[in-house]
Order: structure tokens, then sequence, then C-alpha cells
């Protein structure tokens, strides 16, 4: 036969399991996969451990000695995407040519999309800093400082990727008060500083409060190493959005300056003869008679007929 | 009224000294997302600043863009959900790549495709049915289910039977196992469609009584299945060439014919001349049947809207429906032959 055998799911649960990984309308959170690599450095594995622990929740992790080369190779990434349904990764190692290298990307389709390389120049684990940390899946506010994200395309796409990373659930609302962790993106003079802070909530005599900052770690300084971005024509392609997600614009229904809403109510023709008006004695006896009327002499026409 | 005045003025000078300010000053505005939590800034970094005490200065900026953050999230509609006060977020404004590309419509089956053509509607089939034998309700498939008529322990033998030697009970199993080997090859057809990949034919069903045609495609097909594809399948001494085998595709010579084919050439370039378009007469024919056929089939249905009821008794419309299911019939009746 010219068809391969096409197998279907044979339990109610395999069905469930396969549905759950097909292309949504509404997407799911993506998954994040932190990967050691085949030689990794305290600090790599320590960092990776740390940057796990703060996507919890969307992550895994594969903490053996995993020996790729993601700009060589990408077949066994995206072999470990498809395992575990995930479409972020980090990748962290260390040698003599790239010591403490950390590999940052995403998947299109099971495929690498981006890809880029960062070189730990330094750490600070959060076990240095004192203090209270923020509890797990608390959804970060991101915030990007510099020039860089904006002129460089590079820099560009690592902002993408790194909101991507770390924006954790797409949410409709939001807890006012667990508004707790702040992730801080800074680019300059070729090194890219990340910082983790703790928000703590101050009075300020009116209805906002007053924010300050309090770091609770793990802080990196990185700098930029290789580089593998997706072609435009493929990116473009990532970023399509289907149609029926876009809302629909309402028809009929309108707001006018004052904010009040208007409504337009379209109406049949009405016919008046069907309309029901007062009923009269008066009316209803002459309504007897003529029906009584009429069947008699429909009755004599008939006769006429047969005769 | 100057006393109030003063007092106003002293009061919020106050509540100044004793809390500290949420107004933070940028030369150039944030770009913020509220739907991420998120907060660009575009504007210069201090150099002397990172460069002399660099984690107060990125914290302090980060203090002060997340403020601004703050300040925006406060303005936003509030709700008081489970005794939290939650905000509404508006959906993301940045752009993020999907994970896996937009779903694309699945494909119609034959059958999905057929009745909606004939504006065939599904009809809900309850799950339980009342079995006769029984006197109680019971499932419609499945185990247990009621009127089941593969557990009888008896099968009449038809008065009409050709063989009344014929083991009825494994006739049925059989005809069962082709109905369902019938539904995996249509399943399959159905995907190959949906694919774009070619679609696998059927070969041959069994028949109790092969036409004339249908042996001459059995006899073709038994001298191809042999390892080598019939290559050394020995012909009789006056067996003509068999129609069913597939056509092969024929080159011309790459030189030789000069007559033959300049006046090929002459024909192609006539007609492109001419502009009389080649019409297909089947093509045309049957897209134009089709074409009622759906015609008739949506005005059924906006009859059957009108009445409501109309699904079951319906005048002119079942008559021209039964027409077309009398053709059918002659089709399936033909194969149980």
């Amino acid at each position: 036969m010219v068809l391969q055998r096409i197998v279907k799911p044979k339990t109610q649960q395999g069905k469930r399991f396969l549905e759950k990984r097909e292309p949504k309308l509404v997407e799911n959170d993506k998954q994040a996969m932190f990967i050691k690599g085949g030689n990794t450095s305290s600090v790599v594995s320590q960092a990776l451990k740390e940057l796990y622990v703060l996507k919890k929740q969307n992550s895994v992790t594969y903490k053996r000695k995993n020996i790729l080369r993601p700009f060589e190779d990408e077949t066994p990434l995206e072999f470990f995407a498809k395992k575990t349904d995930a479409s972020l990764f980090m990748f962290g190692s260390h040698n003599k040519k790239r010591p403490n290298n950390l590999v940052l990307g995403r998947f299109f389709d099971f495929h690498i999309l981006d890809m880029i390389e960062l070189g730990i120049d330094k750490f600070v684990s959060q076990a240095e800093f004192p203090g209270g940390k923020c509890p797990e899946g608390t959804k970060p506010c991101l915030m990007f400082a510099g020039e860089t994200f904006e002129q460089d395309v590079e820099y560009q796409r690592l902002k993408n990727l790194l909101i991507d990373f770390f924006r954790g659930p797409v949410v409709s609302q939001v807890r006012l008060a667990g508004l707790e962790h702040v992730i801080m993106v800074t680019a300059t003079e070729g090194k890219i500083l990340i910082r983790n802070y703790r928000v703590l909530l101050k009075k300020s005599g009116s209805r906002t409060p007053r924010i300050e900052l309090e770091e609770i770690g793990p802080s990196l300084d990185l700098t930029l190493r290789r580089v593998k971005l997706a072609s435009d024509d493929l990116y473009k392609r990532s970023l399509k959005q289907p149609k029926t997600v876009k809302p629909r614009k309402k028809k009929n229904v309108s707001h006018d300056a004052f904010g009040s809403k208007l409504g337009n109510i379209h109406m049949q023709k009405q016919s008046l003869d069907k309309l029901q008006t007062r009923k009269m004695k008066g009316l209803k006896a002459q309504k007897r008679k003529s029906q009584s009327e009429a069947r008699q002499s429909s009755a004599k026409r008939s006769k006429g007929v047969d005769t | 009224m100057a006393d109030l005045v003063e007092r106003v003025l002293q009061e919020a000078a106050e509540r100044e000294s004793h809390y500290k300010t949420i107004e933070v000053h940028k030369d150039i505005e944030l770009e913020i997302d509220p739907g991420n939590l998120l907060t660009v800034d575009t504007n210069p970094l201090d150099a002397t600043k990172l460069k002399k005490n660099r984690e107060e200065y990125l914290k302090s900026l980060a203090r002060d863009n997340t403020q601004l953050l703050i300040n925006t999230l406060w303005q936003l509609p509030t709700e008081k959900v489970d005794e939290a006060i939650v905000v509404k977020l508006p959906d993301p404004k940045t752009p993020i790549p999907r994970e896996k590309p937009v779903p694309k419509d699945k494909a119609l089956t034959k059958w999905q495709q057929y009745a909606q053509l004939k504006g065939i509607q599904k009809r809900k089939k309850s799950r339980m049915m009342w079995d006769d034998q029984s006197k109680e309700w019971k499932p419609r498939w499945g185990y247990k289910r009621g009127n089941d008529d593969t557990q009888e322990w008896c099968i009449e033998v038809p008065d009409n039977a050709e063989d009344p030697n014929v083991d009825l009970f494994a006739k049925k199993n059989k005809e069962k196992k082709e109905r369902v080997a019938k539904n995996e090859l249509q399943r399959l057809r159905n995907i190959a469609r949906s694919q774009k990949s070619k679609v696998p034919g059927v070969g041959l069903t069994p028949t109790e009584a092969p036409s004339k045609d249908y042996l001459g495609k059995a006899l073709a097909l038994a001298r191809k299945s042999t390892a080598s594809i019939g290559k050394f399948t020995d012909k009789l001494p006056t067996e003509k060439p068999s129609k069913h085998t597939g056509k092969k595709r024929k080159f011309e010579p790459n030189y030789g014919d000069v007559e033959r084919e300049s006046k090929k050439q002459l024909k192609i370039l006539n007609h492109i001349q001419n502009r009389i378009p080649i019409v297909n007469t089947t093509k045309a024919a049957n897209r134009h049947i089709m074409e009622e056929q759906r015609s008739r089939a949506r005005r059924r249905r906006e009859e059957d809207g009108g009445k409501q009821k109309g699904g079951k008794n319906k005048g002119g419309g079942g008559k021209k429906k039964g027409g077309f299911k009398a053709g059918k019939k002659g089709k399936a009746g033909g194969k149980k032959r």
C-alpha cells in the first residue's frame, strides 16, 4: 500500500495525550527545558538550577551529562523538545574555548527558531542575598533598559527571546498584591546584566503604592557570543496568529461620547391587520353575523355549481 | 479663607515629607506593555554612575521603571475575586512567536462531503434502547448490548437458500470482518486524501457473481502478483493483451520524424491563434449536475427550516431524494448478490 500504517491511539487516555500536543488556536504556556551539557562548571550548573527554579511549573531539567553542541547539531535538542513538548531551552556547558556557556533558544513547530549563546562573566547565587525570596510561580514584571535593545537586531531578538522565556503564564487578570518579582535586564557596553528583585509596596499617601526593591538574586553578567536567528520569513510565519482569535467587530452595538451603550434593533414591519384592538361586544356580534352570512352565501353558490 | 489655604498647603507639605513620591520623570517615555507586565526603557544609561556604583544604579533604575509600571497597572479596572483585588490586564502587545503553527481545518471525509452536498444532517441516537427479549433497557452497542444477533445459538436457514449446508455462523463472521476491513480502508483513504498523498485503491473486493469485466481485472492483477511483477508470467497462445494493465509512459524519439513533429507544433500554434477554448464536455456536465444537486439540497434545507419538523415527512423533496436513493440501492444490491 502507498500509505504508511496510521496508528490510532488505542486508549482514551492516549488520545487525550496526543490531542494535548496538537497545535491549538489558543496556545498553552511554553515549557522550558534546562539542559546540562557534557561538562559544566559549578557556576553554570548553579545558574541552571536557579533559573530552573525561577521558571518552575513550566520547566523541566535534564540533569545528566548531555553531550550536545547546539550550534553544530540541533537534532538532539529537537528530539528533547518533542519528547517533553517544550519550546524553550537553556543549555549550559563549560569548556576552554567557551567557559561558562549558556545557550538560550526557542523552537517553532519542534524546529529551532532562535538560538543565542551567552557567556557568564559573573554569577551571584540566590543564597548570597539575605532576606526573603519570592514564592515559586509568581508572574514576574520584566524591565528592559538600554539603547542597544532598540538599535541592534541581535539584541532586539534577544529581548524578545528573554520576554518569551521569562514572562510566565499569559493571564487575563493578576492579583495586585501578587506583583512581587521584578526581572531587570540591562544592556550596556556589550554586556547584558540580569538582576532579580523583590517588590516591597510602601504607603505613598495616595491609592498607588510607593515601590521599593530588594535584590534577591540570582544575578548574572553575560556577554553575547554566537547567535543563530531565524530567517525573516520563518520568523514572520511563526508570528502568524489565527483569524478567529482576533476579536470580531460587534454589530449593532455602539457607544456614545458619554460611555453609555447603544444598541440598534432591526424589526420587521408590523402588520396592522393582526393588531389586537380593544375587544367590544358590538364588534363581536357583528363579526359573527357576517360570518354566518358568508357561510350561507357560499353554500348557495356551491349548490348552484352542482346543479 | 487664607487660613484654610495655608492649612491645606501645610498638610500637603507634611504628607510629602512623610512619604516618598510615586512620581518618576523620564526624558523618553517608557514603552509599557501591561499585558506582559513589561516595560522597555530606551533612555541612555548614565555611564559614570554605572561605573562607579553599578548595583545601586541598576536598583534605582529598576525601581523607577517598576514604579511607572505599577502606576499604570493601578489605573486599570479592578475586581474583587475571593477577597483579593485583581486587576484586569489588557491583551499582550509584544508579538511573541507561536509554539506551533496555526491549526488547519480538518479535511472532510468522503461521507461528510456527500452529506454536505445532499444536506443530510446527523441525528443523535440514544445510548440506551429497549430490548424486546429481556424486556429492559440495554445499551445500543458494546458490552451487554440489546438486540444482540451475534449471541444467537441458532440461525434459521432461509427457504430460498441456494445451499442449505452453508455454515451461517461462519458466513456472518466473515461478512462482519469484511465490513470492518472496508471501513479501515476507507479511513485510510480519507487520511490519504486529507494529506494529499496518493489515495490507495480498493483493489478487488470479493464477489459471488463476478462479471466478465471483473474477471478480466482479477486476471490482470493475478498476473502481476508475483515477485517479479509478472515479468515472467507465461501467456496463453491465443491470449489478447489485457485492458486493465496500466498505461505506460511513451516518449518521442530524439530524432527522426520531422514531419510529424512539425504537424504537432503547428496544431498547437493553430489552437493558440484560434483562441477557441477546449470544452471538456464530461467535466462540464458533471459540474452542472453537481451544481443542481447542491442547489436542490439547499432548497430542501431551507424548506426544512421553514417547516421545522420537515425532516421526516416531506412531499416533493422526499420524492426527489427517493429517486436518487434508488440508484444507490441498485449499486449496493449488486455488491450483495
